[in-house]
């Protein structure tokens, strides 16, 4: 039964894996078959970094993100303080209208802010581009800082806040020394999972960034909707080992800081 | 803890402009016409789409049912392991989702191609070629091969708090595989396949690049039909509206019997 199942799990793996190695192997190859391997060749590569539209879009996508991702982070960061302390009707109402870009599909968030950004553009001076992108980018990032930082709460004493003013912090003190703290573990994966989602997103994107300003997804597929090109597979493989890198990083950081938590509770 | 609530406001009023009243234009493009008066002619339009909106809701049931039962063994797998592993496991299983997801359909493009990998593999043996990509099948396949991450993920944080113990007991008191299966396992882990069920069919029902890149001509899904009033070549975006507000609907439908079977409300992870 156990053999079975190593063999089965096996399967599932290379399911999940063989086409991603299938892409990173053709994008070493010297010839634009997909299916025979003819000899082995850096230039999609050289090629890669010489187009002027993958690398302005990537670019694009990284300061995006960036930008995205700070600023729901402090947006978010402050609506989550503000909607725990909130009775509990206003509360339930304000989490329903939050979660509802995460429960929407993501194409449908888009439109609805394709159709306010064409009523905008129609009525003041608003053009389809970086400012649209960012805009949708911060909208569909805020949820998921709020939710990261909501469970926070439960853990934390509500009182804390008003105990520390009655020794004497001033509320900015307060909040400052004693709420982000508390609540830090919950803002920083926020902040990690806007990143991500930004850097990721193709589909609101797509409704919300016009002709001026791409992101690389966007580029990505274009570039699949006409001639396919092994640069493609050299973007690929490029991903997949920044990808890896980091999750090993991770993984290191995070095996150590256990060990490091272990050891102090031993002494 | 009352003089912090001031501190939400920016967000709400980010909320209602950018969250709230969209949606609304949503609903109020569906029910306009372009001089603004009301009208229902554009919902009855979808009606005109019905057979669309049954072979997307046929594509994603089959493709969730796929996930569901490939993901299920492998969480339970995963979930019985010693802790370290189940870390490294659940790392394996999520990577390909950081790749970004049109990568990964366009890796299933060339595989399936009609001079991709797999018919020049098949032709080897003297097979073929078989037409594999601008099918239902290809399309089905994008889906779960997309989304299964998303189904193993929740059903192995539930299986994960499943104490061994429990399976042991239930075994001491007689019950043989398939009962601790459906009577124990199963129960325990409802949230879990409720939860994993709306993560892969929500997207699967949505998407219009798995079936734009898969499925050619002919596999016109919701989304496709979506994208084509507002950025394709029939442009009418009250149409457009109208398709969307029809889909939320079912989706929303979806998402209410789904938490019927959940013990708890916690459907979203």
């Amino acid at each position: 039964m156990k053999k079975l199942g190593k063999i089965y799990m096996a399967l599932v793996f290379l399911f999940l894996y063989v086409p991603i190695f299938v892409l990173i192997v053709f994008s070493f190859n010297e010839t634009k078959s997909r299916s025979v391997f003819s000899g082995f060749t850096l230039d999609w590569y050289v090629r890669l970094f010489n187009n002027k539209i993958i690398i302005t879009s990537l670019i694009n996508t990284i300061i995006i993100a960036v930008i995205a991702s700070i600023v729901s982070t402090i947006l978010g960061t402050l609506a989550a303080i503000g909607i725990n302390s909130m009775k509990k009707v206003p509360k339930a109402v304000v989490m329903n209208v939050t979660n509802m870009p995460i429960i929407n599909p993501e194409i449908v968030t888009g439109v609805s802010l394709m159709l306010l950004f064409v009523f905008f553009a129609a009525r003041m001076k608003l053009e389809f581009g970086f400012v649209t992108l960012l805009i949708a980018h911060i909208t569909f990032d805020i949820p998921y800082v709020i939710l990261n930082i909501m469970p926070k709460f439960k853990q934390m004493d509500p009182h804390l806040f008003e105990a520390a003013q009655d020794l004497g912090c001033s509320p900015f003190q307060a909040f400052k020394k004693v709420i982000l703290p508390e609540i830090m573990p919950g803002v920083i994966s926020g902040f990690l999972m806007a990143f991500t989602y930004s850097l990721d997103d193709f589909v609101i994107s797509y409704f919300t960034s016009g002709s001026t300003s791409q992101t690389l997804p966007i580029t990505i597929y274009s570039m699949t909707r006409r001639k396919i090109s092994p640069e493609i597979n050299a973007l690929s493989t490029i991903i997949f080992v920044v990808v890896v890198i980091i999750l090993i990083v991770k993984n290191i950081i995070e095996t150590r800081q256990a060990k490091k938590n272990a050891g102090y509770k031993g002494a | 803890m009352k003089q912090l609530k001031v501190l939400s406001v920016p967000y709400l009023v980010w909320m209602v402009i950018f969250i709230l009243v969209p949606i609304i234009m949503v609903a109020f493009f569906a029910f306009t016409n372009e001089d603004g008066s009301f009208t229902i002619k554009h919902i009855s339009d979808v009606g005109q789409y019905a057979n669309i909106f049954v072979h997307s809701i046929w594509l994603a049931l089959i493709a969730t049912v796929i996930c569901l039962v490939l993901a299920y063994p492998i969480a339970f797998i995963i979930s019985r392991m010693e802790k370290h592993r189940q870390g490294t496991m659940m790392m394996i299983v999520m990577l390909p989702m950081w790749m970004n997801f049109l990568l990964r359909t366009y890796a299933w493009m060339t595989l399936l191609g009609n001079n991709g990998i797999i018919n020049h593999l098949l032709g080897m043996v003297g097979l073929g070629p078989y037409k594999l990509i601008n099918t239902s099948g290809a399309v089905v396949l994008g889906m779960v091969y997309n989304y299964l991450p998303f189904m193993i993920l929740p059903l192995y944080s539930v299986m994960a708090k499943i104490d061994k113990s429990v399976i042991e007991a239930s075994r001491d008191l007689g019950c043989n595989s398939v009962n601790v299966l459906f009577r124990v396992i199963v129960p325990l882990s409802l949230p879990g396949i409720t939860s994993g069920i709306t993560m892969v069919f929500v997207p699967a029902i949505s998407t219009f690049i798995i079936s734009r890149m898969l499925g050619g001509g002919s596999n016109l899904l919701i989304g496709d039909l979506i994208e084509m009033q507002f950025l394709g070549n029939s442009y009418n975006p009250h149409l457009g509206a109208a398709i969307s507000l029809v889909l939320m609907v079912i989706i929303l439908v979806i998402m209410t019997v789904m938490n019927q079977f959940s013990p708890d409300d916690q459907v979203l992870i």
